[in-house]
This record gives C-alpha cells, sequence and structure tokens, in this order.
C-alpha cells in the first residue's frame, strides 16, 4: 500500500520574535502511510509532543505544509483521535458519560449511542464499570477508557501520546499488549498509529517504524524500519541489538570539548544548555560503572540496572559527559580515570573535582565572570535571568537558573538566597 | 470553611503596582460617577418613604421582599459573570483592560456610590423603582466581583489536556460549557456563591435604610423593619426583625448552600477521592427521591439530550477560527475612537463639574481621608485583638471549633449594617459616643472576616509541626513566632484584605447619623460623602466619592498586594 495518509514537508516550530525567536522543532519530512505504527522518540525537550499536536492540527506550524490524505490541513485534524498521558477524562462524567461524549458531537442518537459505547468498552474489558466515575479507577483502567475514546470517534490516524508512561509497570505491560493485540489483529478501523514515547523498549516493542528526534532545535536524526515480527522477545539477541542501536543514536558520541561545551551566553555559536539534574543521582551511576569490570556498559542495559527510565538515564550520560567522567561511543559509556576519582573519593573531595569541572563550563565561567564584575559580587536573580532570556525562552531560562543555582550550590561555587533572590560568589577562603 | 477558594483579583498581576490598563479602569470609573452626579442633579429635593409597618406578621412578605431583591442582583451577577469572564480570558487584548477595570471596580467601596446610583436614578425614574434599582445595583456590585475572578480563574486554569480532548473530539461552544468549563469551575463558583450572598446581605441591608437629609430612600424590608424598630425603640419588634434575618440565613444555608457544596463535590478534579465530603441531609433527601429520578429520567434528560442534539446540527465546531475582514477591523478601529473620545469628553466635564469646588473644602477632605483611615486602622486592630487569639483557640482545637464554629457562623450572618440603628440607640447617650459607636459598627463590619480566615489557617496547621515545636520545649511565645504566627500570616492577610474593605464602606452609615430629627457627624470622608447627599452638593459628592475610591485603590495596590504576595511567596503551607 502507498498510500500516504499523512506527509509533512519543511515544518518548523518558532516561538518569539526578533532576537528572541526560539526553534521548537526544525524543518520536519515525514510521512506515514496507511497500515504503519510509528513511533517518536527522543529526549525531552526535542519537541515529540510539539509535533504530535501538528499532525493533529491542534498546533499550527509556523512554516511549512501538513498534508492529510494529500489536501492541506486546515484547524483540527478530524479523522484523529488522541490518547493523553494524562487521560484528560473529565472526572465529574461516568465512564459511559466520557465515551458517549465523543459519540456524541459526532450526531450519533440514542440509543444507539449507549450501545456502542458499551460495546466500546466491553472491548477493552470494562463491562461492569460503565457507570463508575474516573477517580474510581485504577490507572491502567483510565487508560482503558481514554482507548475506549479515542476508538469510539473510528479515526484513521490514532495518536498516542506517551500513553503508557503514567502508568505503573504492570498495567503498563498488558495494555500494551491489549493494544498490540487490537491493532494487528485489525480489530479496531484504524489506518495508522502514530505514538510519542520516552521509553525505547516500549517502541521497539510496539512499532514497525521508529522515529528518532534529538533536541536544541528539535530535528528527526534517524528513521528506522524495525521489521520483527510480532510477538516480539524483549530478550531476543535481535530486539536488545536494535534497542541497543537507538540508545546509541539518541545517547549520541563525545566529542571534543569545544563541541561537547559550547560558548557562552552573547557569543556566536549554541550556548549549550546545562543538563536538569541534581548531582546526588550521578554519583549513583558513577559509582554502578566503577564497579563494572572495565568501568563500562551498554547503555541499554543501565536502564534495567539503575531501575530508571529513558529520560533519566539519557540526562544522567549526558552529564556524565559533559562533566568529563565517562565517554560515551556507539550506544557504550564508559567511566573515565576522573569520573573513577570521582567515585572513590570522599564527600568533599567530590565537590572539589566537581568544581574544578564545572567552573570550565562556559555557562558557569560566564555567570562567574559577571559576578566577580559585580558590585559586592553579588547578582539579582532577575539579572541573569534577562541576560539568558536571549539565549532561551522564559520557562528554559528559569530551569537554567535553577540549575546553574543547584550546582553552584554543590560545588561551593556560589551562594544562593532565596528570600532576597540574589546570587552571591562563594567567598574564596572556603574553597582553597 | 476553606480560603483558597476565594478569589483575590488585587494579588493576580503581582510585580508591577500600577498598569495602563490601571489607569484606563480609572478613568472609566471617574466616567461612570460623572454620569450619575449629572444625572443627580434633576433628583427630587424630597423623597418620602414608605410606611413601615412593624407588625410580626408583616416580616413574612419583608422577608421575602429582601430575598427576591438578593435574587434578582445575584441572577444579574451570574450573567455578567458568564459573560465578562469569558472575554477576558478568551480575548487576550480585551483581558488588558478588563481585568484591571475589575480590579479597580471591586476595591471599591460600594457604598461610596450608593448615594450617587439612588440620586441618579430617582431623578430619572418613579421613587420607589430608583430605589429598587438602586439597591439590586449595590447587592449585585458586592456580589459580582469575585464571581467574575473565580469563572474568569477557572477559564484560564484548565489543564491543556482538557481543552486539547474538548477540541480532538470536536465539542463545540456549547457542549464545552456544559461539559467542561461550568464543571470545571463549579466548586469554585458555588463558594463564591455563597460568599457572595453573605457580603450581599450586608449592602442590602444598608440600601434598605438608607435617609439623608430630607430624601427618605427606604425599601420595604427586614432592614427598614429594623431601621424603623430602633427609631420607635421597639425593642420586642427589633427581636422579632433580627429572628426574622437569622431564620432566613440558617434556612438558606440549611436548604441551598449546603446541598449544592454537596452536590458540587462530584466537579472537583483530584482523582482521589474525599476525605470528609461535604454533606448536606437534605442533599441525601432529595438525590434519593423518587421525584429527583422521575424528573432526571422523564424530564431532564431527554431535554437536554435534545438542546444538545440541536446545538451540535446547529453550531457545528468550525475547524479554523475565521479571521476578521477589512471592513470589521475598520470598524474595530472606528468604535474605538469614539469610545476613547467619549471618554476623553465626559473626563473632561467630570473635571470642570469638580474645579468649582473651592480649594478650602479639597483640605476638609483631605482630613477626612486621613480621619477615616485612622478609624480604618483602629477597629482592624481591635478586631485583630480578639479574633486572633479566640480564633488559633478555636482552630486549634477540634472540640470547641464543633460547637462554637456554628454559633461564630450564625452571629456572622447578622449582617452589621442591621445592627446599626440598634447600637447607636445604646452608645449615643455616652461621652464622644458617635465616635465609639462609629468605632464599633466598624468593626461590626471587618470582624468576622478576620475571625473565619484565622480559624481556616489555624486549623490548617499540620499535626508533626504541632508535636515537634511541643517537643522541642518551645515557650509559649516562641510557638507563637515560630509556628502560629507565620501558618496564619497569609490567612490573616486575606482576612484584612476584606475587613478593611469593609470598614472604608461602613464608614458613609457610621459618620453620619440623624438621630431625633437632628443630624450627628463625625469628620470624615464618609462623612462628607453623606452630608454632601444630604444638601445635594454634586460636585462635592462626585469629588469626595473619587477621593475615597482613589484613596482605597492605592492602599489595595500599595500596601495590601505587596503584603499578600509575601503572603503567598513565604508562609503558604503547600501540600
Amino acid at each position: 500500500m502507498n498510500d500516504a495518509l499523512l506527509k509533512l514537508e519543511n515544518v518548523y516550530m518558532e516561538y518569539g520574535s526578533g532576537a528572541r525567536r526560539f526553534t521548537a522543532v526544525e524543518n520536519i519530512n515525514l510521512d506515514l502511510k496507511s497500515g504503519e505504527f510509528a513511533a517518536l522518540l527522543g529526549p525531552s525537550g526535542c519537541g515529540k509532543s510539539t509535533l504530535l499536536r501538528i499532525v493533529t492540527g491542534l498546533q499550527e506550524a509556523s512554516r511549512g505544509r501538513v498534508y492529510y490524505r494529500g489536501e492541506p490541513l486546515v484547524g483540527v485534524n478530524p479523522h484523529a483521535a488522541i490518547v493523553f498521558q494524562s487521560f484528560a477524562l473529565f472526572p465529574w462524567l461516568s465512564v459511559l458519560e466520557n465515551v458517549s461524549l465523543a459519540l456524541k458531537t459526532k450526531g450519533v442518537q440514542e440509543p444507539e449511542r449507549s450501545q456502542k459505547a458499551i460495546d466500546l468498552l466491553d472491548r477493552v474489558g470494562l463491562d461492569g464499570f460503565e457507570s463508575a466515575y474516573p477517580r474510581e479507577l485504577s490507572g491502567g483502567m483510565r487508560q482503558k477508557v481514554g482507548f475506549a475514546r479515542a476508538m469510539a470517534v473510528e479515526p484513521e490516524l490514532l495518536c498516542l501520546d506517551e500513553p503508557f508512561s503514567a502508568l505503573d509497570v504492570l498495567s503498563a505491560e498488558s495494555l500494551r499488549g491489549e493494544l498490540l493485540e487490537l491493532w494487528v489483529g485489525g480489530k479496531i478501523p484504524t489506518k495508522a498509529i502514530l505514538m510519542v514515547s520516552h521509553n525505547i523498549e516500549e517502541a521497539v516493542l510496539l512499532a514497525d517504524r521508529v522515529i528518532i528526534m534529538d533536541k536544541d532545535p528539535g530535528r528527526v536524526i534517524a528513521d528506522l524500519p524495525i521489521d520483527l515480527a510480532h510477538p516480539r522477545q524483549r530478550k531476543s539477541p535481535e530486539f536488545q541489538a536494535i534497542v541497543d542501536m537507538v540508545y546509541g543514536l539518541l545517547a549520541g558520541q563525545t566529542r571534543s570539548e569545544v563541541e561537547e561545551f559550547g560558548v557562552a551566553p552573547g557569543e556566536p555559536g549554541i550556548t549549550r544548555k546545562l543538563p536538569s539534574l541534581p548531582m546526588s543521582d550521578l554519583a549513583g551511576m558513577l559509582e554502578h560503572l566503577s564497579e563494572l569490570p572495565e568501568g563500562k556498559a551498554d547503555i541499554y542495559k543501565l536502564e534495567e540496572e539503575l531501575a530508571t527510565t529513558t529520560d533519566h538515564l539519557l540526562l544522567l550520560t549526558e552529564t556524565a559527559e559533559l562533566l568529563g567522567y565517562a565517554s560515551i561511543a556507539k550506544g557504550d559509556i564508559a567511566i573515565t580515570p576522573l569520573g573513577q576519582a570521582y567515585a572513590d573519593a570522599s564527600i568533599l573531595a567530590r565537590k572539589e573535582i566537581f568544581a574544578s569541572r564545572a567552573r570550565r563550563l562556559p555557562l558557569i565561567k560566564w555567570l562567574l565572570q559577571m559576578l566577580q564584575n559585580a558590585e559586592n559580587q553579588q547578582l539579582k536573580r532577575n539579572v541573569v535571568k534577562t541576560a539568558l532570556s536571549l539565549e532561551f525562552p522564559d520557562e528554559t531560562a528559569e530551569r537554567q537558573i535553577d540549575t546553574l543555582i543547584n550546582w553552584g550550590r554543590y560545588g561551593e561555587i556560589f551562594e544562593y538566597d532565596d528570600k532576597t533572590e540574589t546570587i552571591t560568589l562563594e567567598n574564596q577562603r572556603y574553597n582553597s | 470553611m476553606s480560603k483558597e477558594k476565594l478569589n483575590f483579583g488585587s494579588a493576580q498581576s503581582g510585580g508591577k503596582a500600577f498598569s495602563w490598563g490601571d489607569g484606563f479602569a480609572v478613568l472609566f470609573v471617574i466616567v461612570l460617577l460623572y454620569l450619575g452626579a449629572r444625572l443627580a442633579f434633576n433628583a427630587p429635593a424630597e423623597i418620602t418613604g414608605p410606611d413601615i409597618s412593624l407588625e410580626p406578621k408583616a416580616l413574612p412578605w419583608y422577608t421575602l421582599l429582601s430575598v427576591g431583591r438578593m435574587l434578582a442582583a445575584y441572577i444579574l451577577s451570574l450573567l455578567f459573570t458568564m459573560v465578562y469572564g469569558r472575554w477576558a480570558a478568551y480575548n487576550k487584548r480585551a483581558e488588558k483592560i478588563l481585568m484591571p477595570l475589575l480590579d479597580v471596580l471591586q476595591s471599591v467601596p460600594i457604598l461610596s456610590f450608593l448615594p450617587i446610583v439612588l440620586l441618579g436614578l430617582s431623578a430619572v425614574l418613579p421613587e420607589n423603582m430608583a430605589a429598587e434599582i438602586a439597591s439590586i445595583v449595590l447587592i449585585f456590585t458586592s456580589q459580582v466581583w469575585n464571581l467574575t475572578f473565580a469563572w474568569y480563574q477557572s477559564l484560564t486554569t484548565i489543564p491543556k489536556e482538557y481543552k486539547e480532548a474538548s477540541n480532538i473530539f470536536r465539542l463545540n461552544r456549547w457542549m464545552r460549557f456544559k461539559n467542561l468549563e461550568l464543571p470545571f469551575g463549579m466548586i469554585s463558583l458555588v463558594w463564591n456563591s455563597m460568599m457572595s450572598w453573605a457580603g450581599g446581605w450586608f449592602f442590602l441591608m444598608a440600601a434598605e435604610i438608607f435617609t439623608v437629609g430630607k430624601r427618605d430612600f427606604r425599601l420595604p424590608g427586614l432592614g427598614a423593619y429594623l431601621h424603623e424598630a430602633a427609631n420607635m425603640n421597639n425593642i420586642s419588634a427589633i427581636l422579632w426583625g433580627i429572628f426574622a434575618l437569622v431564620a432566613t440565613v440558617v434556612v438558606l444555608d440549611q436548604l441551598v448552600w449546603n446541598p449544592l457544596l454537596a452536590w458540587a463535590d462530584k466537579f472537583k478534579v483530584e482523582m482521589v477521592e474525599n476525605e470528609n465530603p461535604p454533606k448536606s441531609w437534605f442533599y441525601d433527601l432529595i438525590s434519593k427521591g423518587k421525584i429527583r429520578n422521575w424528573l432526571y429520567s422523564k424530564v431532564f434528560n431527554p431535554l437536554s439530550n435534545k438542546l444538545d442534539a440541536f446545538m451540535i446540527r446547529r453550531y457545528p465546531m468550525k475547524s479554523a477560527p475565521a479571521k476578521p475582514k477589512a471592513w470589521q477591523r475598520g470598524l474595530r478601529y472606528v468604535v474605538l475612537v469614539v469610545v476613547l473620545g467619549g471618554l476623553g469628553f465626559l473626563i473632561a466635564q467630570a473635571v470642570l463639574m469638580m474645579v468649582k469646588i473651592p480649594g478650602l473644602t479639597w483640605g476638609d477632605m483631605g482630613l477626612g481621608l486621613l480621619a477615616t483611615l485612622g478609624r480604618v486602622l483602629l477597629s482592624l486592630i481591635l478586631a485583630l485583638a480578639w479574633t486572633v487569639p479566640l480564633g488559633v483557640y478555636i482552630g486549634t482545637n477540634p472540640k470547641v471549633s464543633a460547637v462554637l464554629q456554628p454559633i461564630v457562623q450564625v452571629m456572622a450572618s447578622v449582617p452589621a449594617t442591621a445592627l446599626f440603628p440598634v447600637v447607636l440607640l445604646v452608645m449615643i447617650k455616652w461621652p464622644s459616643g458617635l465616635e465609639m459607636a462609629a468605632i464599633l459598627l466598624m468593626l461590626m463590619g471587618t470582624q468576622w472576616y478576620l475571625l473565619f480566615n484565622i480559624i481556616a489557617g489555624a486549623s490548617a496547621i499540620p499535626q508533626d509541626l504541632k508535636h515537634t515545636a511541643e517537643l522541642m520545649g518551645l515557650s509559649k511565645w516562641e510557638r507563637w513566632k515560630t509556628l502560629i504566627l507565620p501558618a496564619i500570616f497569609p490567612y490573616l492577610i486575606t482576612g484584612a484584605i476584606t475587613a478593611s474593605g469593609g470598614a472604608w464602606n461602613a464608614s458613609i452609615v457610621a459618620e453620619y447619623q440623624i438621630f431625633d430629627g437632628s443630624v450627628l457627624k463625625l469628620k470624615g470622608i464618609g462623612s462628607i460623602i453623606s452630608h454632601a447627599t444630604a444638601e445635594g452638593d454634586y460636585p462635592l459628592l462626585l469629588a469626595s466619592t473619587l477621593a475615597m475610591i482613589l484613596a482605597v485603590v492605592l492602599i489595595n495596590r500599595l500596601l495590601w498586594r505587596k503584603l499578600y504576595s509575601l503572603a503567598e511567596e513565604k508562609y503558604r503551607m503547600e501540600n
């Protein structure tokens, strides 16, 4: 079958204007054919959810074209439905009413409406719960209502926005199985599925195709077909090889320091954001790595070993790499001598190692320089924010300041007084 | 009472104390008042009020009249709220003017413009109709702002996924209103309606008993009954009147508000069951009844289905919003220019009217403002002196709270304005009795807000913090300083904002009294407003009303808003 259901051409999403123009996603070219189940994967902040909203018409792209069945998409896509991460069920409506509402707006009249809604609920295994309210159900059951509601409008394009990530491990797994059964068994009239996911295994388990995005700016970096037959075995070598490869793509490669660090705010070039990560998490990963033979690991295996999520793991590896504690190549991570020293050090010595590395990061260097030049070596939070808001959108700038403060406090590089909202250079006496 | 559901718009935007929208809002208020004062020139010099019967058997009818006025104003408030709140929430450009305007309007002392509204209306309408409409306008202005803020706030805080879901499942405006916006705002609307009614009684009483000089604007109703009873020194009639008032408030509470609260519990967004959901015996009774079930299955549901089907057919959801055409945009500019021009012209007229006032009178007004400010502060301090200890005592002792809470609620439900005449009757004979009576009346208008908020704050102190304070062996004073005062601070400020507004209001009725046919007045801005009303001095009425409004708005912005954001940031106990 070669009828493209959906086609995106040179799609950009930009915010703001003038000097403060920020790109959320850049130059997306994508098509989705009938019969495809595609997964969008990428680190948080890569714009995968934005892309999903563009496809459904909830958001208008700032540039580029979106076609649905060859026609330019105007407004909300009437052939699409979404299953939301947070379920988005109306708490004041019963399970049955939530599903009926979607049918009602399509003009389905009673008594067919209730009959159809009950049918749909039966199909997802919720018979007997029709009159319950969402708050009486478990997370997994709520999401089943979410699926039933989405299927009620018989969408050609079913969009899933991280539908399993708010669920506990067991209900997520069983719901994935049930979705696959409906889809592979052709029990739903849906022509194609587009799923945003932050879990690599989940994407490889379900989808026929994985579209990989990267951040800053959000863009597509790879588009892989997954040819494994269903049902797929997570432990099989083929499956693990694909997961490993995807991690390799997502975690990137350690490059030269100049490229890794980026430039200070205000200079030409890209200012690299600090990963918003508390330092204690990082110590945990490094200790784990240092105990492994050769201090090396497949990144995808770490996800299970450290009992964490793909998102968080990618943030950890990125931070370790940025601080020179580890190097990454082809989906493997290896601890460096510095990282080894950090893992073995006492709490105070760790802070010193961290501080000496962190002082070299352009963003921290830049802030230190500003502080040294400032009166009393103090700066108001607002001043820093104004300076940063030329580089980043407001929310990102706020988060960057929070991370700067968190890192600065940990490394005893500078202090922050929450009452007066001032950053002060840490007295040199403490450090030497 | 869960006070977090109240809305104080004054703290909305934070940051800068003033915006250009505020300037526009103030100009708008000036123009409104000017138009009222302009009309008032033709007001009759003498207005005779109705005869008020003191027979207890007249009370049911008077009660019905009073409740009717409240209901009319409340319906008006709801309509205004729906339209204005929606407009402000969905139109980014309109929001910039509408929200500051709302904020200025809500900090205007309502009684300060009662004279202007009454006189203005009596110039164009038959006297009793003018008084009726003025009372409804007055109650409306006391009920509407918090409702509108609540509705606006709930519309703007609807979570993004709900909006996206209603878009993707193609809910048109009507279906969205019915299934998302209204349910989402319901709890906050019910709470704020309760507050609005409580406040409304206060102003209803004031409007029913308003007399200045030879103008008697009284209306037949509960308030006028109490006023007349006090004038006639008829103790048994006073007691009957107070009984009727308390009974009305209690009945409304049991048969309307409690059932509504119990019903609205299903609209909460939290995905957990409430540990002690609001209960109402009356709601339990009707929700189990056969009549209700029959009504639902045979009348309401089919009707609502028909209406939905009609609305969905008639107004399908548009895929993309239509862009305004060139002529529509042109028309907008024309309207804008006309509005601004008209506003400018009327402002100039208002200024021309006020320049006739001699400089000395302006000086008097300044002193009057200071005098009234002094009384407001004094009444606030007096109120704090007894409400803080008692409120903390009640709030931290669940057993005491169970006994005292209902009593306090009933006492608070008696609007202070209803008791003004009675209080005056007793105190007028004392040395400097008028001064004391005025402060007492202002106190009566302020104390309950403080008490309720302090009780709420004290009962919200987490048990583990109380235990920690005990284990650390803190002395009584240290415990107050490190735990109790910081914990109740946000609640205290919330209460004090409302309380000081109430005190300014009360000054108009409290500083100027007619007793035994002679005028008794104090120095104060409230007394100047009443005096100007009695004398028919419209330029002075306009100027003094404006002076009071501006003073209150300034104090709100420069003092209360700062304290409120301090309280919100530093002392709010989350989770």
